[in-house]
Formats: structure tokens, C-alpha cells, sequence
């Protein structure tokens, strides 16, 4: 094997590479240098020939197996690297697309050795091995998680500059200044005027607020990018399953009539009103004796805790219960929506009960039957004002990316200290140095050196030389 | 016919301010050593500016001399004026630069150089460099035939190499001051596989001092405090000398455009690429014609001499256009020009081809120093010169090179620019290209390097035992001062408030003092009574030290990090068309610079961070290579 063919990583991942979403077929991949192998412990060819004998792009009948039990009958497709997506050997494992064949299958596959993929991990993979350049995978990523209609716009402005445009004339501005001070300090006998520190810390603090406002942005943006995350709460029995169901429009989750049935938090992404919800129904809330029970109670509480809108769900069809309530104090100051449930079988005294009392509590109500779906259009216009994603402009500039986003901090917290030290009256050589390295950051965004660049300014917009 | 003259561990070609400071290094460091000059009379020479120093260059000029060099102790002992520039800036950029004495520097130089043990001075042009079958450089061969055989070489030839002048629709051959140029020595060095270039650069007129009316001019002192470039020049120094300050006029500037079609620049007649940073005056006028004047400085060429230079005033124009055009100044009116003004071209090397070491990376022995290798200036031209003579003598001992680091020195940072980025203009050093300006001044260059000068051998015992006691009072001022508790009183807290900052309730350490922006250590010292007495450079050093320090903290936390990047070394032998992941730019510029290290890479303008984490990935396997993968038959 040669160079170029060498693994970037010893280990093997898997994922489900369709998502979780409702579909006919659901595919589980596996990259690594034992995909094949950890495959055939999974995967039983009906023609009884392993997939280690097969040679890549070619693909076997058979069962997946968990425990020696045959839990689906699919297809393995076989990638022999480098000539994969990774560059890695890869088995696809198509399956049936319920998500309780897909993930008993994915187990099956890291009960054998692989280690879940992380996000983005087969794309990583696919960079660090050559396979596509860095701006391919990145705009990959977007791509995977440009998964709404507005994130495509965000994607979309991101590709025609908006970013790019405001991080240039950020740039532009600090390299004026940062030229300015070197041409004042290398060329002392020429006439290069002096920076008045007023206009200075004005300027800093411009550029400061709008590198601020990009950072604030991409808060919003990956909310409209990687999906909101939310919670459906409520006590046992309400009709939080039922209101999954009815959001990703399949079944989901186990739905009986037996108080408690939810008792792990399953995830998953659905589109409501032009936004991705990344959902998590959650186990009911209600103080319980069940060991199992009370385990998924308390991951319910940290799930609405790190949750950018939850979704309290309320049983109309019974009067407001103590759970309820201490529900809704729980509620205090949280970004959230009482759905007010079963309107269909509800008492006309009931749901004037609850429409009071609650919307006291939370301002955003809506009563529904997630049983037959009515409500649901009312829901889906309430989301983006309850977030206040109505008021964006999906045009702006906006960060793409983790490491964009690293690039604004990493250029903040010099200027902000370079403005500390005018206002502080230290002398403008240290400031000129914070200037500098706050343009570096920004410089890695578009592959320049900053003191190229800033030495180049100087020659261009001051006569200076003997 | 030629004849076998002599035998030398390190030839040097030139002797200017880069072969000076080479072959002084080499013969110091026990090489065998032999300095070649077209022209005895050409040694130290400054063909352009009478002066030593100035920003970013007075930095070189202390690092050298803390490093053991000869450049500042020239300078301080052939001085006419001197002035610290950019007082108020902040220490990092405080610079140093004289007037001097042009002849007397020069004559100072040449002396030493007769002096020198283990040195031979030569008169004469060499016209031929010959490298064995291995490529190793062998012999160096003058014009009247002389062969020397040398184990290794720097190429110092500044501007006299294929040097060319141009004043107006003339040019001829030439080296600078009317000096012959080396007509031959490119054409070997070709043959050896260099690649060269053409630059050029210009200087302006020397006028007869009686003809200038001064009375029309703004006068410029010098500093009251001479601070001298050596740490180891001790006498009290006294300007000698003013200079002056003319403008140029709508009159001038009229003049000068209405005969730019007689400008060789203009006409198209030179092709060298001129500097930046040192326009002549018909470039000022067109690039920024916006601007209604331009200035000029009337500086003295020596004591004994009514020569006066025209600094900024540079021009290629022809003769009588020069002269019309300096009589529009006022003070001018009657000027008479003893020297006129020209452009030279010469031919250069691309740097981009030498080692940090400044040898040569396909010709194994040879190094190149100073304006040769692209740069502009005495100052950066001395630096590389020390450089090239440390690592060619210690090359012939069989010694592992030095390299600077650029976190280091303005002289590292020199050199790497130099041979990471390389220069598509004379390169002339700028405070503003030091990343680490702020741990890099030029009040502390001895504590950077002057331990590095005595483990290289050049730093002799008296210069070090002086550092060793300097350092140690700096390190026990600055421990008292974070000690010691100035106690509450009316009299400070009026200082303090006369000073624009908060006064106390309680007594505060001097050190806390001191940090406060608009107090200095001598502010203090009045309310300091344990306060030793100590010379400048220790309580200036304890000032800033205490001052900065959390400007100094940051940068050399910086400089740490880079560290762990230039401690990742890239073999010299990778072809980084192999490395898949890499930008066909990244591969390009990494294949040409093949840098040491990854922090130099880092460096490369066209490798971007993405490209240093491939770089990092197929690192961290080539160490893992060894350990096969399982085979297979791979199909598709």
C-alpha cells in the first residue's frame, strides 16, 4: 500500500447515514480499517460467501443479526479503499427504515467494535484522506445540515459572500488603522500624522460591536441550521408521544395508554413551518416510584434545561393537576408553548379553565388535538415567533461554521484589549500589536498574512521613504 | 595563467557592510578566513545615507553587537548626531540612529579588519566560484588568476554585481561611488544553478554645504542623552554635527513632471525592481501628487568633508533636470551638487533558495549575506553577514548551523522572511514586521542574545561578565520593586494627581505603581528611599519589564506556542505533490521553500491552516508508517 492510501485513523465508525427520519429504506455505514470485518459478525450473505472474499463496489444479499437472531433481511455494500467516500473501507448495511430496525442495527454493529461516527466524521475522513478539499467539506456540512428551508438561504448567503463581504470590510477598516500606527511608527521622520486615541478607540469599538453581532447571529443561525432544540414535557399520559407522532408524521414513539410508556429520550428532527425541530420526547414528568422510570424523569428535567423551546403539553380532557402546575412554575422564564391537548374530547368548562390559567404563566398557547391534527397549522406559526426567528434576516451575514465562529472570538479578544490599553493610556505600540493579532484571525479566513498585508497598506496609502 | 594562490576555510566576496561582519565572525570563530573587495578604498563603505540605525535597524544593529559583532561599536565610535526616534511610542519601538562620519567608518572598518587575526584582506575581483563533481564548492578564482582553495563561500557582493547606473537616457557600468562593478561573477554563479534577479535602488545628490542658505531651513538636534548602540561603549558621547529640514514645492514637483519621459524609470529603460519603502523623489510626486510637499534632510557626510546628503531627494533624472529640480527648494536657490544623484540595478539572488542558515540549499557550501540575497540597508545587510560567517566557520568545523528564530531577533525575523516569504522588492526591516515587537526591543537585545553570542564563541569574556552583572541587577530591581511598599503621603499623592491618575489611601507596592501607564520609574524613586542607585539601562530595563508585563506575558505565550510548531520538523526529503489533502497552491510553495519545521511552513503565504492540520496528520503517521497496514486485494 502506498502513501497516499494510508488510513488517517485506526478506528472504525459507524452511523445511520439516512438520518432518522421516516422512509422506506434505512442505511447504517461503516468506515474504518475493520468495516468489513465488524460487518460480517452483523451481516449473513445468503450465498454464504463473507464480505472480506468481496471486492469492492460490489454489493451481498442476506440477514443482520443481533445476538444470532435475524432481525431484518438487506443489502451490504462493499467499498474497498481508497476508492470509497472516506478513502477507508466502507460496508453500507441498507435495512429496513424504522428507526428501531435501524438503530437495533447500528448496535448490533458497535456491540461488534466500531465506535459511533461523530458529526461529520465520514466527511472529516473523506478531507483528512485527500478525498475532498477543505472548503468541500465544509460546505458538506452545511449541506447535511442545511436540512430546512431557511438554512438553505443561510447556506445560500454564506456561498454569495454576505460573510465574507462583512468579514472583508472588518478586515479592511483594521488593517487601515494597524497601517496607519506602522506607518506612523516605522517612518517617525516622515509626516505621517498622528492617530488621535479618540479616533482610535472609535474605531476599535466598531469593529468590536460588529464582529459582536456576527457572533450574536450564529446563535440564531445554528438554530436555523443544526434544528432547535425542544422538549416536549408533560405529565404521563398527556399525548406528548402523540404530538411527536403527529410532528414527524409517523410512529415514533411507543404510544399506549399505560401511564409511563416513554422511558428514554428519543431524538429526532422534523420540519415545522419552514424550521427544524430537533425533538426529544421525553419520559412524563410525574414523581414516581419506578427506578427505570424516575432515571428518564430526571433526564426529562436536564433535556428541558438545555432546550431552546419547550413544549408543554396539558390533558384538557382532565382538570389542572398538581403536576401541571408545578409544571408550569418550572416553566418561569423558559422559552415555551403550552399545548393544550385533546380539545376535541375537552369540556367547554375545561378549556376555558385552562386557557386561563395558563396563559397567565406562558403567553404562547395552543389548543389541539394531536389525535387528528387540528392546531397543528396555528403551532407551526407560533414557533418562529416564539423564538423570535421571525425578525431574521436569513440573508445576512452570517458564521458558518464552529471554526468561523472561533476566528471571531480569537480576533474579540485582542481588539477588546487593544481598546482597553488606548483607554487606558498605554503606548500605541502595544495597541498596534493587539491590532495585529486580532487581524490574524480574521486573516485565516481568506488565507492572508497580516503583516504582509498591513505592510503593503502602508507603502500604498503613505508617501514614506527617504 | 593561473596559479594555486592559497588555501582558506571561508572565502567572503565583498566587503561591505555584510562581508565585513562575516569575515570578522569567521576569523573570530578560528576560521581561516579571507575577505576579497574589488577596492580597498570600497570596505564599509555607504554609498547611499551617511547614517547608522533608524526604526526596526537600530534593533539589528544592538542585536548584533549583542552578539559580538562590530557594527555598533563602528557606529559609536565614528558617530556625528544622535537621536533615540519615536520617543513616547512605546519602548518596543524606540530606535536608535546616527549621523556618521562616513570616512572615519570606513577607515575604523578597514583597520579592524587589518587587525583581525586569523583574516586576510584582498584586493581583488573574483570571477569564478568552482564546485567539485558533488557539488560542493572548491575554488574561488580572481580576475588576475589567483585560485584559492575554500571550503566554503559568502557571496556579499551588494550592489557592485553586475552593478549598473542610471542618470537620465545614460547608464553605464558601474559599481556605487564610481566603484568598478563585478561584471563576471554572475555568469559562475549560473553555472552553479542559482537563479538571479534584477534590482535596483537609488540615492540622491551630495551638495557643497557653502551653497545651501540654512537660514531658510528648520534645524534638527540631536539627543541631549546619547544612548550609545554598544552594551559595551562606556565614554559620555556629544553631538557634533545638526542636520536639516528642506521642503519641496508646486515648483519642484512641476519641474519634475515635466521631464519624466527622461526618467529611466519612467522610460522603461530599467527593469530592476526598485524598493518600496525608498521612492525616489519623481515616484513621490506621481504616486502622490496629491500631496503638496514632500520633505528632505541636509545631513553631513563627515567632519572633514563640505559634502552634505539630500535624504529623500533620490532621483534618477538626468543631470541638468536634477539640478533644476533642487534649485526650486528653498534654501536651494544656489545649491551646487558635487555628487549626482543615480539608480543602480544589480543583479540578486532569490532567497527563497537559502537555508535559514543562508546557505545555499542545492550548493553545498555556499552562502549568501546582504544585499545579494535582496534586502536593502547596512544595518540588515550586517546582520546577515554575522549570520553567514558563523555558520560558514562552523560549517568548516564541522558544527551544526545556528539558526535564529524569529521569536527571537529582528535578525531571525530577517532571516526567515527572507527565506520563507522571499522579496519581490528590496527588503528593508520594519518594526512592523515583528510579530513579537513587544519582547523584541532594542533596550533588552543583550538579555535576548548576548548568552547565545558567548555559546557561539563570539562574545569575549569581558563583554560577558558585564552582561552577567547587568542582568543580575535588573532581575534583584525588579524583585524589590514587587516587594517594596511606598508608603501613603500627601507629596505622592500629589504627583499622582498631577499625573492624571487616582491617588492612594493606603500604601501601595512600587511595582503596582509602576504598571499605572502615566507613572514612571523615575516619578517614584523620590518617594523610594531603599531605592540602590542604579544605571539607566538597569532601571529601564526593571521599568519596562514591570510595565508590560502583561503584554510580555501574552507575546511569550505566543512565542510558545509557535515554538511547539518549529519543534515539528518536515524532512527535507518530502515531495508534497505526495501528500494528498494539501491545496495544489499548499504543495506548490512547500515544494519550493521546503521548510524546516512546521511553524515555518506555517509562514508560507498559500499554506493555510487547513493545510498545516494535513501537514500535522501525515506527521503524526509517517512517525506511525512503520507499523504496516494488514494487506488486502483491493479491488475497484
Amino acid at each position: 500500500m502506498t502513501a497516499e492510501h494510508q488510513k488517517i485513523s485506526a478506528s472504525t465508525i459507524a452511523a445511520i447515514a439516512t438520518g432518522l427520519t421516516p422512509s422506506g429504506v434505512g442505511m447504517i455505514r461503516i468506515s474504518g480499517p475493520e468495516a468489513v470485518q465488524i460487518s460480517d459478525k452483523v451481516f449473513q450473505p445468503i450465498n454464504g460467501v463473507p464480505l472480506l472474499k468481496r471486492r469492492g463496489y460490489t454489493s451481498a444479499y442476506g440477514y443482520i443479526c443481533s445476538n444470532g437472531e435475524k432481525i431484518d433481511e438487506g443489502i451490504a455494500a462493499v467499498y474497498r479503499a481508497p476508492f470509497s467516500y472516506t478513502g477507508e473501507d466502507i460496508v453500507e448495511i441498507s435495512c429496513h427504515g424504522g428507526v428501531y430496525l435501524m438503530q437495533k442495527t447500528l448496535q448490533a454493529v458497535l456491540n461488534h467494535g466500531a465506535k459511533p461516527a461523530g458529526a461529520g466524521e465520514f466527511t472529516k475522513r473523506a478531507f483528512l484522506n485527500g478525498k475532498i478539499s477543505l472548503d468541500q467539506a465544509e460546505s458538506v456540512m452545511d449541506l447535511i445540515q442545511a436540512n430546512s428551508a431557511s438554512a438553505a438561504r443561510a447556506a445560500l448567503a454564506g456561498k454569495d459572500g454576505a460573510l465574507q463581504k462583512e468579514i472583508a470590510s472588518i478586515q479592511r477598516e483594521l488593517v487601515g488603522i494597524a497601517s496607519h500606527l506602522a506607518a506612523w511608527i516605522d517612518f517617525p521622520e516622515e509626516d505621517v500624522e498622528e492617530l488621535a486615541s479618540s479616533s482610535l478607540e472609535q474605531q476599535l469599538e466598531n469593529s468590536i460591536i460588529r464582529l459582536k453581532n456576527l457572533n450574536q447571529g450564529y446563535d440564531t443561525g445554528r438554530l436555523i441550521r443544526e434544528g432547535i432544540p425542544t422538549a416536549i414535557v408533560g405529565k404521563p399520559n398527556v399525548g406528548k408521544s402523540t404530538l411527536m407522532n403527529l410532528l414527524s408524521r409517523y410512529e415514533r414513539s411507543i404510544v399506549t395508554d399505560v401511564p409511563g410508556t416513554t422511558r428514554d429520550i428519543i431524538e429526532e428532527s422534523v420540519q415545522v413551518g419552514g424550521y427544524v425541530l430537533r425533538l426529544a420526547d421525553t419520559a412524563g414528568l410525574r414523581e414516581t416510584t419506578d427506578q427505570v422510570e424516575s432515571i428518564g424523569i430526571a433526564w426529562s428535567r436536564k433535556k428541558m434545561d438545555s432546550s431552546e423551546l419547550v413544549l408543554a403539553v396539558f390533558d384538557m380532557s382532565q382538570p389542572l393537576g398538581e403536576e401541571d402546575i408545578e409544571l408550569l412554575n418550572n416553566l418561569k422564564g423558559r422559552t415555551a408553548i403550552a399545548i393544550l391537548n385533546k380539545n376535541d374530547v375537552a369540556s367547554i368548562q375545561n378549556i376555558s379553565d385552562y386557557e386561563k390559567r395558563i396563559s397567565d404563566k406562558i403567553p404562547f398557547v395552543v389548543a389541539m388535538s394531536a389525535q387528528n391534527g387540528d392546531g397543528l397549522e396555528k403551532l407551526e406559526q407560533m414557533i418562529p415567533n416564539v423564538l423570535g426567528l421571525g425578525r431574521i434576516d436569513p440573508s445576512a451575514a452570517m458564521l458558518a461554521n464552529e471554526r468561523q465562529r472561533d476566528c471571531v472570538n480569537r480576533s474579540l479578544r485582542p481588539l477588546q484589549d487593544g481598546l482597553d490599553a488606548v483607554q487606558a493610556g498605554i503606548t500605541l505600540d502595544a495597541v498596534s500589536v493587539c491590532l495585529e493579532d486580532a487581524i490574524s484571525p480574521l486573516m485565516e479566513l481568506t488565507g492572508e498574512r497580516t503583516s504582509d498585508v498591513v505592510i503593503e497598506q502602508v507603502f500604498e496609502r503613505f508617501c514614506v521613504g527617504k | 595563467m593561473e596559479y594555486i594562490a592559497g588555501n582558506y576555510d571561508v572565502a567572503i566576496i565583498g566587503a561591505g557592510h555584510a562581508g565585513v561582519e562575516a569575515a570578522l565572525a569567521a576569523s573570530r570563530l578560528g576560521a581561516n578566513t579571507i575577505l576579497f573587495t574589488i577596492s580597498l578604498d570600497g570596505i564599509a563603505n555607504m554609498p547611499c545615507n551617511p547614517s547608522i540605525g533608524g526604526t526596526a535597524k537600530g534593533h539589528l544593529v544592538r542585536e548584533i553587537d549583542a552578539l559580538g559583532g562590530q557594527m555598533g561599536l563602528a557606529a559609536d565610535a565614528t558617530y556625528l548626531q544622535s537621536r533615540m526616534l519615536n520617543q513616547g511610542k512605546g519602548p518596543a519601538v524606540h530606535s536608535l540612529r546616527v549621523q556618521s562620519d562616513r570616512v572615519k567608518y570606513h577607515i575604523y572598518m578597514k583597520h579592524i579588519l587589518e587587525k583581525a587575526p586569523n583574516l586576510t584582506v584582498k584586493q581583488a575581483e573574483i570571477v569564478e566560484i568552482r564546485a567539485n563533481n558533488d557539488g560542493r564548492v572548491s575554488q574561488v578564482v580572481t580576475r588576475l588568476e589567483a585560485v584559492y582553495s575554500v571550503k566554503t563561500i559568502i557571496v556579499a557582493t551588494g550592489t557592485y554585481l553586475k552593478g549598473r547606473i542610471y542618470v537620465g537616457e545614460t547608464s553605464y557600468e558601474s559599481g556605487p561611488d564610481s566603484m568598478q562593478a563585478a561584471t563576471k561573477l554572475s555568469d559562475s554563479l549560473r553555472k552553479l544553478g542559482m537563479t538571479l534577479r534584477r534590482f535596483k535602488t537609488g540615492t540622491p545628490a551630495r551638495a557643497k554645504r557653502s551653497t545651501i542658505d540654512f537660514t531658510q531651513l528648520e534645524m534638527q538636534e540631536g539627543d541631549t542623552e546619547i544612548v550609545p548602540f554598544s552594551f559595551m561603549t562606556e565614554e559620555e558621547m556629544k553631538n557634533q554635527v545638526v542636520c536639516h529640514i528642506a521642503y519641496t514645492n508646486e515648483e519642484t514637483h512641476k519641474v519634475i513632471r515635466a521631464n519624466l519621459d527622461r526618467s529611466p524609470m519612467y522610460s522603461g529603460k530599467i527593469e530592476g525592481i526598485g524598493p518600496r519603502y525608498c521612492p525616489s523623489i519623481e515616484d513621490k510626486v506621481v504616486r502622490f501628487s496629491e500631496k503638496p510637499r514632500h520633505q528632505a534632510f541636509v545631513e553631513p557626510m563627515g567632519i572633514d568633508t563640505e559634502e552634505m546628503y539630500l535624504q529623500g531627494l533620490s532621483s534618477s533624472l538626468p543631470l541638468d533636470v536634477q539640478e533644476a529640480m533642487y534649485r526650486t527648494i528653498k534654501g536651494f536657490e544656489h545649491i551646487e551638487l558635487m555628487r549626482n544623484a543615480y539608480a543602480i540595478e544589480y543583479d540578486c539572488c532569490d532567497p527563497l533558495e537559502l537555508k535559514p542558515s543562508l546557505e545555499f540549499k542545492e550548493i553545498s557550501g555556499l552562502y549568501g549575506a546582504g544585499q545579494f540575497n535582496g534586502t536593502s540597508g547596512y544595518e540588515e545587510a550586517a546582520a546577515q553577514g554575522l549570520v553567514a560567517g558563523i555558520n560558514a566557520a562552523r560549517q568548516t568545523q564541522g558544527k551544526e548551523p545556528v539558526i535564529f528564530p524569529r521569536s527571537g531577533s529582528y535578525i531571525g525575523t530577517l532571516i526567515d522572511d527572507l527565506v520563507t516569504k522571499g522579496c519581490s522588492d528590496p527588503y528593508r526591516m520594519m518594526t512592523s514586521r515583528s510579530e513579537y515587537r513587544l519582547i523584541l526591543r532594542q533596550d533588552n537585545a543583550d538579555l535576548r542574545l548576548t548568552p547565545i553570542g558567548r555559546e557561539i564563541g563570539l562574545v569575549e569574556n569581558e563583554r560577558w561578565s558585564r552582561f552577567c552583572k547587568k542582568k543580575i541587577a535588573v532581575e534583584q530591581e525588579i524583585q524589590r520593586l514587587e516587594r517594596v511598599t511606598i508608603p501613603l503621603s500627601n507629596t505622592l499623592n500629589e504627583m499622582l494627581v498631577s499625573r492624571e491618575t487616582s491617588p492612594i489611601n493606603a500604601g501601595i507596592k512600587a511595582a503596582e505603581l509602576l504598571r499605572r501607564p502615566q507613572i514612571g520609574y523615575q516619578d517614584i524613586r523620590p518617594f523610594d528611599p531603599s531605592a540602590p542607585s542604579l544605571p539607566k539601562e538597569v532601571w529601564e530595563q526593571a521599568e519596562i519589564e514591570i510595565k508590560y508585563a502583561g503584554y510580555i506575558k501574552k507575546q511569550l505565550a505566543q512565542v510558545e506556542q509557535m515554538k511547539k510548531l518549529e519543534s515539528r520538523f518536515l524532512p527535507s526529503n518530502i515531495d508534497y505533490k505526495d501528500i494528498a489533502g494539501l491545496r495544489l497552491e499548499a504543495q506548490e510553495k512547500l515544494n519550493r521553500v521546503k521548510p524546516l519545521n512546521l511553524g515555518q511552513a506555517s509562514r508560507i503565504s498559500g499554506v493555510s491552516p487547513a493545510d498545516i492540520s494535513v501537514l500535522v496528520i501525515w506527521l503524526e503517521q509517517h512517525r506511525k508508517k512503520q507499523q504496516p497496514m494488514e494487506g488486502e486485494v483491493y479491488g475497484g
